[in-house]
């Protein structure tokens, strides 16, 4: 109450009474729609609760059992599995996103055609991953337009079985991932550098500095919180990669269970209605995914000085 | 990629000359696929099933007809409701992630620091498992077979909200606002008319994103709604996949994602030549 | 502010009260609606009272086939809505369809959450009856929520005498008690190439060919034969499981162990010699190639198919030009004609829906007359088959057209009805068990590695413990024939 008389505070309250309120929507409608199902989630992760048939079993409570049983399976396999997924299909991802935004951003190149090539590349994206996994079946399968033109051209004898082997399958779909995903990263990156200030880069000109020196010296500073959003929002995408394998391998993650990925393992899961285990599975990716993107988030927006190192080594190279 | 240009030129048009080629294969593998849909929506279920032809086939109306003829299958109906839901997704997550970003970014308060923490954790949540306690909670709340639940909880969406942030950070420099409230404008003004025409390009990609998303989504609408006349597009589109053996017609299929297809691409369209004008409006700022 | 408390105090004690009040009402509801049940199930059958039937008859199934035949087959229906959603009664009831897609388990979820808040539901959005699919029919049968086809719903054994004994096997649970009816019978036949028969066997006459693979054995050297002559036997995998997992000796599951039958060790055995062999074409149900092969460039012995299975999708495979594009179903087009069905060396069947009746429902009377009319009147039956060539569960009906001179020119010239109706008969389902569905694909998936050669034989047991595992909790133990 005393606080209005000192105009200094007043303002500093009210403004602080702004912030909260700008942020109050979220976190209601977070709190409504999000946080008692997050909540019921880890709670089940403590009882012993699935269906069998439709009887109801538990729940009971058992404390950490579900999660000693789950490091027991395979988890860490199929943690493997989920990131050299991402990985593959991400490296691909960023490098020929960068380039893209670049060469879009790169007033000296002046490429033509601009609006069409960013218009198109990001339309993989708009069709429904379903949908995409059904048609890249159709062409990688044994019978399919790849393989047959693999053996018109002579490079094959045998029809290469693609979903029959590790690498394969794992290919396909860390192509797939890439194709519907670096569209949308061009795109992001792209408005990134649209917003770095033009004048740095012709200050930078009037010094006689290269497109190279631009790019590595003034770009990628500026843009380094966007590459972490993308990096993080990938990271997460990726642990939570799910409908291209399991359309893909028809569900079963397979073959041996090397494109079985996190969140299919929690489907097969729900298959028995297993809250318990589902709420583990979910606790602990949960926990790998905050880590993860913790140390991606202060890694990326860290000390300065560190990062400006490594990045002028890189340029040396 | 020596520092010494001997002859600019010469570089310039190689340089050219290859991005012109990568950008060529890249929007070829990116049409390919669209290629492909149109092909099968214009072959009949036993072409589809024979195996994949690069030259179209002759069922295109038959395919189409039977889609419309099939009164189990709303197919404009579907059209409206995924219209609707992707659209105010789009604006809800969008307008709200701006200001919860820009609450974060322009006020100093006590639990600014927690609030951003917690949100980057909410945003590395699985969506998949929370789904049955969310439906439960629908059902409870009276929204089962409801839009509503498949577009307001986009009020909160993390990872929009982390782009906003990280655009903001990049961006926005206060002097703007501290200049608006000099000049009187409120808050809640300042938000509105000067923060967001310059998150526009953020806004715009975001949009997209979201509009995307919710259009394809099917996980949560095929929990939530039953009722032929409130189900979206992805649920007919599962729907003509779960149908019986006499009826299971594969070119019906790729029509209806064929269709299903079309209105999403104008809207991207639409919203695409906002970022391509955007390079302008990065310009002016400064 | 002491005012305000007293006032918030006085409401929760309010909010208790009605609290309490709406518990005990709610429980003698509940009784009397549970008194009320066993009562009204024992007045439906004996007379068929209007005044206790309700308004809404609330169906629930995963696609518009039973739809089509229910408007266009059920006697009473009046008249169905424009866009499909609801059907009127000529007594007035409203028939509501729900139909919700199969994918990723979707139908099963949405049913298993909308039974089990069955009890709290308002009488017009109760399910009344659900349609379930063989591979996990038992799951349903085996609880609660499924009406006793005989003591709940009041058909009579007299109804049911003329269906064939597996389509009841599969739905009656473990206390003897019939679950539900279906209007389908699927016995399975091996269709096999006509001109391939020739070339390996020296006769395409299907008594002569179902000599020679009447068992596995035989089944197997003719595969070698076709072998050496540069033909396959069969396309896939998982072409012959269904002849194998039908005929086990003992329910996959007792308690918490699970058992993997010897006869399925069997099939693991035949198709990974096939496979090494070059016996087969490495495909699997339902791919491109598989249905390629069956085409006019397949090379393909022969297929294991039902009912449905050949008229339909086997016919159109065959075709070079398909009926869409001009082309006629007729001999010369593609492989049309090539074909003829014979036993094959085991007895199966492959696919069906059945008709159960949810508990709870206050629609007795009317559930009861649907099933009468679509599951066991021979009239109604005998014009389903006739108008859309869906073999029907009814012995006496399809005696009679296997009796005829029915003959169907994409076979050649073959009467198969009279074949579906010698197998039909034959089929063993005793051993069905909930557990079917879930297992038979876990097999399937884990051992395809097996055969493709990218695990070993004990790996691919090993991750088919783990799926099992996942997928049913309560099974601790898998047993493996020794």
């Amino acid at each position: 109450m005393n606080a209005e008389n000192s105009p200094k505070r007043r303002k500093n309250i009210s403004y602080a009474k702004w912030g909260y309120l700008f942020i109050a929507p979220f976190f209601i409608s977070f709190i409504i729609f999000s946080l008692f199902p997050l909540l019921s989630t880890i709670y089940y992760s403590f009882f012993k609760y699935y269906r069998q048939g439709l009887k109801i079993i538990g729940p009971t409570f058992i404390g950490f059992e579900n999660f000693s049983n789950l490091f027991r399976t395979d988890l860490l396999n199929y943690l493997g599995n989920t990131l050299i997924m991402w990985i593959i299909g991400f490296i691909p991802q960023i490098t020929v996103a960068l380039l893209l935004a670049a060469w879009f951003t790169n007033q000296r190149l002046h490429l033509r055609g601009q609006g069409f090539f960013k218009t198109v590349i990001y339309m993989p994206n708009l069709i429904m991953a379903s949908a995409f996994a059904m048609l890249f079946f159709a062409l990688f399968s044994d019978n399919g337009p790849v393989n047959g033109s693999l053996q018109a051209l002579g490079i094959l004898s045998q029809p290469f079985r693609f979903l029959a082997s590790v690498t394969g399958t794992r290919g396909l779909i860390c192509f797939m991932n890439f194709l519907m995903w670096f569209g949308n990263t061009t795109i992001l990156l792209m408005a990134a550098i649209m917003g770095v200030d033009p004048g740095l880069y012709e200050a930078a000109e009037i010094d006689g500095a290269t497109s190279n020196q631009m790019f590595w010296r003034i770009t990628i500073p500026l843009i380094r919180p966007i590459m972490a959003y993308v990096l993080i929002t990938s990271l997460i995408g990726g642990l939570q990669m799910f409908d291209v394998p399991q359309i893909l391998t028809n569900g079963a993650g397979n073959p041996d269970r090397s494109a079985t990925t996190m969140i299919m393992y929690l489907n097969n899961h729900m298959y028995s209605k297993n809250y318990g285990m589902a709420g583990a599975v979910s606790t602990v990716l949960f926990l790998i995914c905050a880590i993860l993107c913790f140390l991606v988030y202060f890694i990326m927006s860290g000390s300065n000085d560190s990062v400006k190192k490594e990045r002028k080594g890189g340029v040396h190279k | 990629m020596t520092k010494h240009a001997k002859s600019g030129k010469g570089k310039l048009v190689t340089a050219r000359a290859v991005s012109y080629f990568v950008l060529a294969i890249l929007c070829f593998l990116c049409l390919f696929f669209f290629y492909m849909l149109l092909i099968n929506s214009s072959r009949n279920n036993f072409q589809i099933q024979q195996g994949f032809s690069f030259l179209p086939g002759k069922s295109f109306a038959v395919n189409f007809n039977n889609m419309l003829k099939d009164a189990n299958l709303p197919v404009v109906s579907g059209i409206r409701n995924s219209f609707i839901v992707s659209a105010l997704s789009a604006i809800l997550a969008t307008y709200f992630s701006a200001m919860t970003a820009y609450g974060i970014f322009a006020y100093n308060f006590k639990f600014k620091r927690a609030a951003f923490i917690i949100i980057l954790l909410i945003m590395t949540m699985p969506t998949q498992v929370s789904a049955v306690g969310f439906v439960n909670q629908m059902q409870a709340m009276g929204l089962r077979n409801s839009l509503i639940p498949l577009f307001l909880p986009t009020i909160s969406s993390p990872v929009v909200f982390f782009f906003m942030k990280q655009y903001l950070d990049s961006n926005m420099p206060m002097e703007i606002v501290e200049a608006a409230r000099i000049d009187g404008s409120s808050e809640l003004h300042t938000f509105n008319f000067i923060v967001l025409p310059i998150m526009k390009p953020a806004i715009a990609v975001q949009a997209i994103f979201t509009f995307v998303t919710a259009w394809n989504n099917f996980f949560i609408p095929a929990l939530l709604l039953d009722k032929a006349d409130k189900k979206t597009l992805p649920i007919l589109i599962a729907q003509l996949r779960s149908a019986d053996f006499l009826k299971f017609d594969m070119g019906q299929v790729y029509m209806l994602i064929t269709i299903a297809i079309i209105p999403i691409i104008i809207v991207y369209l639409i919203l695409s030549k906002y970022i391509v004008r955007g390079v302008a409006l990065g310009g002016v700022k400064g | 502010m002491k005012k305000a408390r007293k006032i918030t105090a006085m409401l929760l004690a309010l909010a208790m009260m009605t609290g309490v009040m709406a518990t005990v009402s709610g429980c003698q509801s509940g009784t009397a609606a549970s008194t009320a049940a066993p009562a009204e199930s024992q007045a439906a059958p004996s007379s068929e009272a209007p005044a206790a039937e309700g308004k809404t008859l609330n169906i629930w199934c995963w696609n518009d086939e039973f739809q089509s035949r229910f408007n266009d087959y059920y006697p009473e229906v009046k008249e169905v809505a424009k866009d499909k959603s609801t059907t009127t009664l000529n007594d007035g009831t409203v028939v509501k369809w729900t139909i919700n897609p199969n994918d990723n388990n979707n139908y099963q979820n949405k049913l298993d959450q909308a039974l089990l808040s069955q009890e709290s539901a308002a009488a017009d959005d109760k399910i009344d009856i659900f349609l379930v699919e063989a591979d996990y029919a038992l799951k349903y049968v085996d609880s609660e929520y499924t009406l006793d086809v005989k003591k709940d719903i009041g058909l009579e054994d007299s109804d049911l005498s003329n269906q064939y004994q597996y389509t009841q096997d599969i739905v009656t649970d473990k206390n003897g008690a019939l679950k539900g009816t279906t209007w389908q019978a699927t016995p399975g036949l091996f269709a096999y190439r006509r001109s391939i028969a020739k070339a390996v066997l020296g006769t395409d006459d299907p008594t002569k060919v179902q000599e020679a693979l009447s068992d596995w054995d035989k089944f197997n050297s003719v595969a070698a034969q076709a072998s050496t002559k540069g033909y396959k036997m069969l396309s896939g995998y998982d072409d012959s499981y269904r002849t194998f997992s039908n005929n086990v000796s003992a329910p996959w599951v007792t308690d918490t162990t699970a058992t993997v039958d010897p006869n399925l060790m069997n099939w693991v055995k035949q198709t990974k010699e096939y496979t090494d062999k070059g016996y087969n074409n490495k495909t699997s149900l339902w791919d491109d190639k598989w249905q390629a092969d069956q085409g006019p460039s397949g090379k393909v012995f022969g297929f294991f198919y039902s009912t449905w299975g050949i008229n339909f999708t086997l016919l159109g495979n065959s075709l070079k030009t398909p009926v869409a594009e001009g082309g006629k179903e007729e001999v010369g087009n593609g492989v049309y004609g090539d074909y003829a069905v014979c036993q094959g060396p085991q007895s199966y069947y492959w696919g069906g829906t059945w008709i159960c009746g949810a508990k709870g429902s206050d629609n007795l009377g009317t559930i009861k007359n649907v099933m009468k009319s679509l599951t066991s009147d021979s009239t109604i039956m005998k014009k389903i088959t006739t108008d859309t060539q869906d073999y029907t569960n009814n012995k006496a009906a399809m005696e009679e057209i296997a009796n005829s001179d029915f003959k169907s020119a994409f076979l050649g010239g073959q009467n198969h009805i009279k074949l579906f109706a010698e197998v039909a008969p034959k089929i063993d389902m005793s051993n069905a068990g909930p557990y079917d569905q879930g297992m038979n694909e876990s097999l399937q998936k884990s051992f395809k590695d097996y055969f493709n050669g990218s695990v070993d034989l004990e790996k691919a047991k090993a991750n088919f413990e783990k799926t099992v595992k996942e997928k049913y909790p309560e099974i601790t133990e898998i047993k493996w024939p020794s």
